[in-house]
């Protein structure tokens, strides 16, 4: 069941990223927490850096949501570690405009590793907040990290 | 039963449903599609065309500024809103002077709230003093509250130094009326609460609520919106001395909402907002203000909506109050026993349908209400999904969100089917079941 569009949506590896979630399980020793909610849906997050450096060592998180809250954060998850922290704004604002592209896509999406997955929510305004909600979450710590 | 007190409305059926549903031009749409499933009315119900048609008449034959003016036009558009402020009057069993238009419900509670607040900080002269709180003072609400009925208290208990108690509800989501028994009591001062509750669909026993309250010499507040819509509603014969309700749920437009008071109780209540139109004499050290309902009407007045929602109660009026609940306890009961016969659906409220409205929230295990709308908009079915603006009572479920399906006169059990058809396929295309 599901049309093609929601099939776009809801591709195989979303569903396994929701479900296997990498990255799930707060870690001791962060450099930074953010603590991020979506108040539409009362979808939450919490976000921690781990670093070697100026490199992310590790992505450590819990929340709970909806598959695409979920899925996005354990790809961002998988997307920033071992990267340094003075390239993920860049990513974070790609990954930003990929959402906000209603369904067109980005000239280059390989910067985003397997979370352009999610460009199928970029169809679907009102899920968009699901998908950065990890991201601005990563964001705001990088926001205490330049502080 | 005697033959007088037989309906004089036919009952509702299914081809009476598409015969009305003619009228609602949004409902006539496919969406990704499928014909448009619109089980989203307690959120926000569609218009028929009668209404639409009363506001752009206005807006074409005598649109002018209400209270004001003494040019033809205006005196028409002053007519027309007065006119339709004596037909909500009587849709709800209540006076005119006792009906003030706000925004929408939110408004009108906050309007109570702060008018409570303006008393408690001294305004309103002596016959505000019944409704001045001070520290040791409660306001009591329940656990089942949407939070438009929740935070206004909230920060009024803070404003005041006054105690916010909230009433508990049983796990069956009914409320818990031994535990209101031990809450409401000597130092009560308001007690506000839902009538028909926008996610488990409970009626609360507002005789007993007010009783209670009346008995400590509480006022009782009634949040009106799921009910006024869906039942026929007789706040004279409930005995509140407040309640609220809003046009956008029951088929007006947006930008309308009612405030219902006690006259007396109006007449002593400090205003919230303050400005145009709501004084007599204004000098530069003291202004005097106009009765109820005028008092509550600061500024440029919603014109167009006000008729426009007496245009919905005459469309709702002409259906028959009585067939439309009756209709919509069918269409309850359906959802209901359908719902509660899919693997893995858990339904938030009581799994009978007495004491319920025509809606249900369900939680789908292992999908996210937000994948579970997202899976029912493909087919077509509007849904409502999230906390429904009731963290407490989805806190006292153990979910943060859920999905709610709500019916109103131009649903047909057809509807009902596709979205249970729906919901039976969800699980096993996330991969939950």
């Amino acid at each position: 069941m599901g049309s093609s569009e929601l099939q776009r949506l809801y591709q195989q590896v979303i569903l396994d990223h929701s479900r296997e979630r990498h990255g799930f399980g707060l870690k001791d020793g962060a450099a930074a927490e953010s603590h991020q909610v979506n108040p539409t849906c009362g979808d939450q997050l919490t976000l921690r850096v781990h670093l070697d450096g100026d490199t992310v060592r590790e992505l450590s998180w819990e929340g709970e949501g909806c598959s695409i809250s979920m899925a996005s954060a354990s790809l961002l998850a998988d997307l920033a570690r071992g990267i340094a922290v003075a390239e993920l704004p860049a990513r974070i604002e790609l990954f930003r405009e990929l959402m906000h592209s209603r369904g067109a896509g980005v000239a280059d999406d390989e910067p985003l590793g397997d979370a352009a997955v999610l460009e199928g929510v970029s169809k679907y305004v009102a899920r968009v907040k699901c998908a950065m909600l990890a991201w601005v979450a990563l964001e705001h710590d990088l926001a205490q990290l330049a502080r | 039963m005697s033959a007088v007190s037989a309906p004089t409305v036919p009952a509702m059926t299914n081809e009476r449903v598409l015969r009305l549903k003619e009228d609602f031009p949004a409902l006539r749409q496919q969406v990704n599609g499928h014909d448009l499933v619109y089980l989203d009315s307690g959120a926000t119900s569609q218009n028929p065309r009668q209404v639409l048609d009363a506001e752009r008449d206005f807006y074409e034959s005598r649109n002018a500024a209400v209270h004001r003016g003494a040019h033809t036009l205006a005196a028409l558009a002053t007519e027309s809103f007065e006119d339709a402020r004596r037909t909500v009057a009587e849709f709800v069993g209540v006076r005119e002077n006792e009906i003030v238009w706000t925004s929408n419900a939110t408004e009108g509670i906050n309007l109570v709230a702060y008018g409570i607040s303006n008393a408690s900080a001294g305004r309103g002269g002596a016959e505000a003093d019944r409704l001045r709180l001070a520290p040791g003072d409660e306001i009591v609400v329940t656990e089942g509250e949407h939070h438009a009925n929740f935070v206004p208290w909230q920060e009024l208990a803070l404003r005041t130094g006054a105690t916010l108690r909230v009433v508990g509800l049983r796990d069956d989501g009914t409320l818990d009326l031994d535990d209101a028994r031990r809450v409401i009591g000597a130092r009560t001062r308001v007690v506000a609460f839902t009538h028909v509750s926008n996610v488990t669909a409970v009626i609360n026993p507002v005789d007993d609520l007010v009783a209670l309250a009346h008995a400590v010499g509480a006022l009782a507040v009634l949040d009106a919106c799921q009910s006024a819509p869906h039942l026929p509603l007789d706040l004279r014969a409930l005995d509140v001395d407040f309640a609220v309700f809003s046009g956008h749920k029951m088929l007006a437009p947006t930008g309308i909402g009612v405030l219902y008071g006690r006259a007396e109780l109006l007449d002593s209540l400090p205003p919230f907002l303050t400005g145009g139109s709501m004084i007599t004499t204004v000098t530069a050290d003291r202004t005097d203000y106009l009765p109820a309902p005028q008092r509550f009407e600061a500024g440029t007045q919603r014109v167009s909506q006000a008729i426009a929602l007496a245009a919905a109660v005459g469309y709702l009026r002409d259906v028959g109050m009585d067939a439309v609940a009756a209709w919509e306890h069918t269409l309850g009961e359906r959802l209901l026993s359908g719902l509660l016969e899919v693997d893995g659906v858990r339904v938030l409220g009581p799994s009978t349908a007495e004491h319920r409205s025509g809606l249900v929230s369900f939680d789908v295990e292992g999908v996210h209400a937000h994948d579970v709308g997202q899976y029912l908009d493909d087919l077509g079915i509007a849904v409502r999904v999230g906390h429904h603006c009731a963290q407490p009572l989805h806190r006292r479920f153990g979910v943060t969100a859920s999905t709610r399906a709500s019916t109103y006169l131009y649903n047909t059990t057809d509807d009902v089917d596709v979205l249970l058809d729906g919901v039976r396929g969800i699980r096993s295309f996330f991969g939950a079941a």
